[in-house]
């Protein structure tokens, strides 16, 4: 090996990162081996922060060429509507294809039965609309914005994750993944998830959205809205929820941490108008992003290991 | 503020969940909804104290055991640093995990429980700190508590380990005396030491100066993906997207695209969709050369002065990963960053105990978890560095050609 450079004559104070772009250099190179390894990948978009900032990163990741993938999104029809425009106005902006697939057909085509209650939610239903889009495309490997920080058993999985046929995640028999090696073989029928943000954690996500003044739905900046308060947490009132006479329901200031369904996610009080804000709200927070914010991590210990054995993202 | 990858080795005796979720709990990173989860599942809620081990230990069945199976990753911030710590089990039978977890790790605690010492697990552990390079080693002794904090018995465990230090070569060695229980030494230094001077845990984890481990000299840049937009306006647009894993690259340089050993120029570098100058590890880059030559997924562009290996014979200690045992005369693709290549194995030079650190004849199986210096053959010629030089171009996984399955760590030589 040549050493006629000493490392030590290298003025390295003009050569180091600094954590967020040590982070995207990752997130990028994630991004590289999917377009690398794979014949017919795709980026689930859902308008939320997490999964906009994936576009982000696949611009940069890209451009001047187009995404080697769509942008799919599985539309529950239980989404914000802010969401909804979003999203397309995004993908006109960038101008990449947009699949969109909704639960709503798989549920009359598969005469699948709906939750019932008061936040009836489509959660679980999507993963069938999400394997059959997978089916339909065959996709062999699907990018998502999930973060290592977020749950206890996303802490687990590799950043390629292999899924069988059924779409299931086996945590016992999950690959080695070492150095930043990323194995993407898989056989027929098989797919893989990649989460390019694994190593994210929400504040770095904000962080990043605040450095690289990234564009988000209107709902995670303070507005007011119509919400519902049940066991501590705000739901916003919609069509989507079941509203009793004896609800408590009020107009007050809120913004969103997570972007999911309005059936399933919570709102946050607060007067936070800008990132600045935002970043200072999270830094001050006592409660993790899932726990203040959804609904549906609260019904077992192990409800996240679970949707992901069988399908979940 | 830059990024420390740590991992942390030792079995649940040894308090390594603890430990960590001590550090999140005093770096407060720990979140009220996650302590009251916490709370619910503490088994010793009698004493009123929670049990931390219980915040790392993700999966049912880990739970279910008290035991880490896999590697699971946790993050905090303080304001110096981001951390990521690949929490690994420590178990014999869990070999793999750590390997897994070490082969991105800048630094490695390894915790010996003061009651017991330098164990044989402590031994494997810094074997394997050795086999994957890792540069800094913290040895935390643990449970100081339990041996009412005496300096004799810290003394004769550091000199101790000294000895397993030397013989596997492991340069930077640290030492911190900690009661993970009580939390003396991990964010801050504790009196109940008063004979040692040197910093608390966190304190050593948030200056410890890892930058300089990145090898800014010895250039490599393996290309991931060829972008060519083929559009009207970019029709000759060609630029090879991948990520300088070490080196600096400058507009200018004369360089060689290795295996082909085809030279030419770089003409224009993009970072993050802005044209630079130069470029360095760790970032992505799209290079661009002056001369349209064949150029594809899994070529590494090197400058012409580099000397890199280039062989289809190569010799590697192998960590094996797979449930089947590897055999010789068995094929395999081997993966270098983006090249893939068939390989087979030609001979098992030796198995490496891992707990003695002996060298022991071949068995006919190797079985999961062995460590073993292979002799391989490749189908085509790889271009790589020895892992000890520069492990970004020479560590390798080996992948089952049928179940596509990860079997195998590559350090090589």
């Amino acid at each position: 090996m040549n050493n006629t450079l000493e490392n030590t004559k290298i003025d390295r104070s003009k050569y180091s990162l600094d954590y967020l772009d040590a982070l995207e250099a990752e997130s990028i190179h994630i991004f590289r081996e999917v377009a690398g390894q794979f014949e017919r990948p795709a980026l689930l978009f859902s308008g939320g922060k997490d999964s906009i900032v994936l576009v982000h990163l696949a611009l940069r990741a890209f451009r001047p060429g187009k995404f080697p993938f769509p942008l799919v999104h599985i539309d529950t029809g239980h989404n914000f509507p802010e969401a909804l425009t979003f999203r397309d106005n995004l993908a006109a902006k960038i101008d990449e294809k947009l699949i969109v697939r909704k639960v709503e057909d798989t549920i009359r085509e598969k005469r699948l039965t709906e939750q019932r209650g008061k936040f009836a939610s489509r959660n679980a239903l999507q993963t069938y609309t999400l394997l059959d889009t997978i089916e339909e495309f065959k996709f062999d490997a699907c990018i998502g914005g999930a973060r290592r920080d977020e749950e206890k058993a996303r802490a687990k999985e590799r950043v390629f994750s292999v899924r069988d046929e059924f779409g299931q995640w086996d945590p016992k028999l999950q690959r080695p993944e070492l150095w930043n090696t990323y194995n993407g073989r898989i056989a027929k029928g098989e797919n893989v998830r990649v989460f390019p943000i694994s190593n994210w954690t929400e504040l770095d996500v904000w962080n990043y959205i605040r450095r690289h003044n990234i564009e988000l739905p209107e709902i995670y900046f303070a507005h007011d809205r119509e919400v519902l308060e049940w066991e501590g947490q705000l739901v916003a009132t919609s069509e989507f929820i079941q509203i009793d006479p004896t609800d408590k329901i009020s107009v007050k200031k809120v913004r969103y941490r997570t972007v999911g369904d309005m059936t399933c996610t919570a709102a946050v009080e607060s007067k936070a108008a800008t990132l600045d804000d935002i970043i200072a709200e999270i830094i001050k927070t006592k409660t993790s992003e899932r726990g203040e914010t959804r609904i549906d991590d609260r019904v077992s210990e192990a409800a996240m290991e679970d949707r992901k054995k069988t399908g979940y993202f | 503020m830059d990024i420390l990858r740590f991992i942390t080795a030792g079995s649940v005796d040894d308090g390594k969940s603890t430990l960590i979720g001590r550090l999140l709990y005093d770096s407060k990173s720990i979140m009220i909804d996650q302590l009251e989860a916490l709370e619910k599942q503490s088994k010793n809620k009698e004493e009123g104290e929670i049990d931390l081990a219980l915040l790392t230990d993700g999966l049912r069945s880990e739970r279910e055991q008290g035991i880490t199976i896999d590697v699971a990753y946790k993050y905090f911030t303080t304001p110096k640093r981001k951390f990521i710590i690949a929490d690994a089990p420590g178990h014999i039978q869990y070999t793999r995990n750590m390997v897994t977890g070490a082969s991105n790790a800048n630094l490695i605690i390894i915790l010996v429980d003061a009651r017991n010492g330098v164990v044989e697990q402590t031994k494997r552990h810094s074997l394997i700190a050795s086999l994957l390079q890792i540069k800094h080693v913290v040895v935390a002794i643990n449970k100081m508590d339990l041996v009412d904090y005496s300096k004799e018995v810290y003394d004769k465990i550091a000199a101790d380990y000294a000895n397993v230090a030397t013989s596997l070569g492991l340069n930077e060695v640290m030492y911190i005396p900690i009661s993970a229980l009580n939390g003396d030494n991990i964010v801050e230094r504790s009196e109940v030491f008063p004979w040692y001077q040197g910093p608390a845990l966190l304190d050593l984890l948030e200056t410890i100066e890892v930058n300089a481990d990145v090898n800014l000299t010895n250039a490599r840049f393996p290309v991931q993906y060829v972008i060519r937009p083929q559009s009207a306006e970019l029709h000759d647009y060609r630029g090879y997207a991948g990520k300088i894993v070490s080196g600096i690259y400058k507009v200018g340089d004369k360089i060689k695209v290795l295996p082909s050993g085809l030279e030419s120029e770089i003409t224009a570098i993009e970072v993050s969709g802005k044209n630079v100058e130069e470029a360095f590890a760790p970032q992505g880059a799209i290079i661009h050369l002056k001369d349209d030559i064949d150029i594809s997924r899994g070529d590494i562009l090197v400058q012409q002065n580099e000397t890199v290996n280039l062989s289809n014979e190569i010799t590697a200690d192998v960590c094996w990963m797979g449930q089947l045992p590897l055999q010789t005369g068995s094929r395999y693709m081997l993966q270098l960053n983006s090249r893939l290549v068939k390989a087979v194995v030609k001979e098992v030079e030796y198995r490496l105990n891992v707990n003695t650190l002996e060298q022991e004849a071949a068995p006919e199986k190797i079985l999961l978890n062995d460590v073993v210096r292979l002799k391989l053959k490749t189908a085509s010629p790889l271009p790589y560095d020895a892992y000890n030089t520069l492990k970004v171009n020479g560590g390798a996984i080996l992948i089952d050609e049928t179940s596509h399955v990860t079997v195998g760590a590559c350090m090589l030589q």
